[in-house]
């Protein structure tokens, strides 16, 4: 049944993938809405990896622009300073795009390793403040940097982003997160986000958990970077201020922490809604903000919180799962 | 020597004003355990009314206890918008999952923001701010100063030991440590724990709005986003100071404020990111913050 299930939604996806790109051959689409569909692959890449750290393993990091500024920065300085790729052959661009992704993953993924060492040993609320001023300070380095524009940004990267790719990194992300938080490794996380106490007393090691999902989230977070880069063709480091870090915050809690399915269903709503709202010119930031301190009155766990789609599901034999987003507050 | 002094004069002039705001953060953190981010917003709301009030009353110089009269009405409106908000956005939220608030948080900070610059009268426009106090300049030992500053510096701290007294020898003060301490244990005895937090809004609003009005007194340009980096940075003087503890509030702006000048004045984008390096840094070693206590958990 799972298998059926499974084959239903990747039906879905290719389905769905071909549909945009008829529409969008046949000029229904047009480039605008390509792009605004493509950045919301990107934000489901990172409202995913978000919910990977504060929705599965309970830990609190609000600081995940920085991983996408690294990200995006590190592929853009394969793609764009170290190799002059935009002159390559067009067969060669393709595997150098994937690599620098990768690469850029890679980098803040290490990134994210070194400050979750220090920082995850401790509870409460003090990731939270080491990640808000982690994702200052990167963005306070690159502006330092002049070898990557400093201030004024990095121009020039050349836009090998398409919706194949997106699509592509959103569906292993996706499928990564689901098949990570299905291992034993994603349950030892979702035992440290019930109770951390409980969770050492059988013997896993939180620290060690922490990290890892820190890690595997910072990497996600770097690829979605490369992607927006070579999206927008243009890196400024005040792109990636707390307040990008703020919209990926909102994203997964309006869309139910501790739920995939929410978490891409937010990443795609909260992406399109606002472009649509623009014929109300100053008032839809607003509205925009009305709407969401509603919704959090009105449904605190989100509004697809504790829910997923059926190839999401976490294969359970017989056992119910109780979602709750927040631990027991550390007194 | 004397450019040091006179870099740290800046650095206490800013941090004075990080400090009051500060507190504001680290009294709603502990009391209710959230992460106020509109609380920086506080200080434009606080600034803009003043700017308004002034306008009112003719605009330019306007006689002394007309300024006081002017940025009391300030603090106490913007006190009464810090309580309104909480009633809307944050009660009904405080037994849910505590990151739920923390969201509307973030969506009361976009709408304080966004909704005056939508409104045509107030629009993202910069405006100067008047002058409220008067100007003087003056030399101590070759380090330059200036009326204004002095001003704000000596206001900042009776605000500061003001607030010290309220919360440690008034009857408010001790109910609001006990909810801080624990707020059913303190509902049991009889404290109204809703009131209480409700003073605490008012009270934070309030100080927010005095160090927005004194920022603008110093670097006399208002627009609706002032509130943003000026919050994080006072809420990043919080922590370093120790999230929770007043007297921390206090120390970690002062640090936050000289770090950031000394650093300015080597280079301007490291002034930016020195602040949370420092906080970082005393993170690791002093994981409470300087003045905070670092509790154990018991199971």
């Amino acid at each position: 049944m799972n298998y059926l299930k499974d084959k239903k939604a990747i039906l879905i996806i290719i389905l769905s993938y071909i549909i945009i790109l008829t529409l969008n051959k046949l000029d229904i689409i047009n480039s605008y809405l390509l792009q605004i569909i493509m950045l919301a692959g990107i934000n489901i890449i990172m409202t995913v990896s978000l919910n990977i750290v504060n929705g599965f393993t309970g830990q609190f990091s609000i600081g995940q622009a920085g991983f996408m500024a690294i990200g995006g920065y590190a592929s853009a300085v394969i793609t764009t300073l170290l190799f002059n790729t935009s002159s390559w052959p067009v067969y060669a661009q393709t595997p150098i795009f994937i690599l620098s992704l990768i690469f850029g993953g890679l980098v803040a993924g290490f990134v994210g390793l070194l400050i979750g060492l220090p920082t995850l040993r401790l509870k409460g609320d003090y990731l939270a403040i080491v990640t808000l001023a982690f994702g200052e300070v990167v963005r306070a380095t690159i502006r330092l940097i002049n070898y990557v524009g400093g201030p004024r940004g990095l121009a020039g990267i050349p836009r090998y982003t398409n919706l194949f790719w997106v699509f592509v990194f959103t569906l292993l992300a996706i499928y990564g997160a689901r098949n990570f938080v299905n291992s034993s490794f994603g349950r030892a996380c979702i035992s440290i986000r019930e109770n951390e106490v409980a969770a050492e007393t059988m013997g896993i090691n939180s620290t060690k958990y922490k990290v890892l999902s820190f890690t595997f989230a910072a990497f996600m977070a770097g690829v979605a970077g490369g992607l927006f880069g070579h999206l927008l063709m243009f890196l400024q480091p005040d792109t990636f201020s707390f307040l990008k870090s703020n919209d990926y915050l909102v994203f997964l809690y309006a869309g139910g922490a501790g739920s995939i399915s929410g978490s891409i269903l937010s990443a795609i709503v909260l992406t399109v809604v606002p472009e649509f709202l623009r014929f109300l010119a100053n008032w839809r930031i607003v509205i925009y903000a009305l709407l969401l301190v509603v919704l959090m009155i009105k449904k605190p766990e989100g509004f697809y919180g504790g829910k997923e789609f059926g190839f999401l599901k976490l294969k359970k034999r017989n056992v119910t799962r109780e979602v709750s987003q927040d631990p027991a507050p550390i007194k | 020597m004397t450019t040091i002094l006179q870099l740290t004069m800046y650095g206490l002039q800013l941090g004075s004003i990080y400090a009051l705001i500060a507190l504001g953060y680290t009294m709603v953190y502990g009391i209710i355990g959230l992460i106020n981010f509109a609380h920086g917003d506080f200080l434009m709301v606080g600034a803009f009314i003043v700017f308004f009030l002034v306008q009112a009353l003719g605009g330019g110089h306007i006689p002394y206890i007309l300024v006081a009269a002017v940025i009391i009405i300030g603090m106490v409106l913007t006190g009464l918008l810090g309580v309104a908000t909480e009633r809307i956005a944050y009660k009904p939220l405080r037994k849910k999952p505590r990151l739920s608030a923390l969201i509307t948080a973030i969506g009361v900070s976009m709408f304080l923001e966004n909704f005056p610059r939508a409104l045509p009268f107030i629009g993202p426009a910069p405006r100067p701010f008047p002058e409220l106090f008067p100007m003087r300049d003056f030399n101590i030992g070759g380090v330059g100063t200036n009326s204004v500053q002095l001003l704000m510096i000596a206001f900042s701290i009776i605000l500061m030991i003001g607030l010290h007294y309220i919360t440690t020898r008034t009857k408010v003060g001790s109910q609001m440590r006990a909810v801080q301490f624990d707020k059913d244990a303190a509902a049991l005895m009889g404290i109204n724990v809703n009131n209480v937090i409700s003073i605490t809004f008012f009270i934070g609003a309030a100080l927010a709005a005095a160090g927005g009005v004194f920022y603008s007194s110093i670097y006399p340009m208002i627009d609706v986003y002032m509130g943003i980096w000026l919050g994080t940075k006072a809420f990043v003087a919080a922590v370093l100071g120790g999230i929770g503890d007043i007297r921390g509030a206090m120390i970690g702006g002062f640090i936050m404020g000289v770090a950031e000048v000394l650093a300015t004045a080597v280079n301007s984008d490291l002034g930016y990111g020195a602040g949370f390096v420092i906080l970082i840094l005393i993170l690791l070693f002093k994981p409470a913050g300087i003045m905070g206590k670092f509790t154990i958990e018991k199971v």
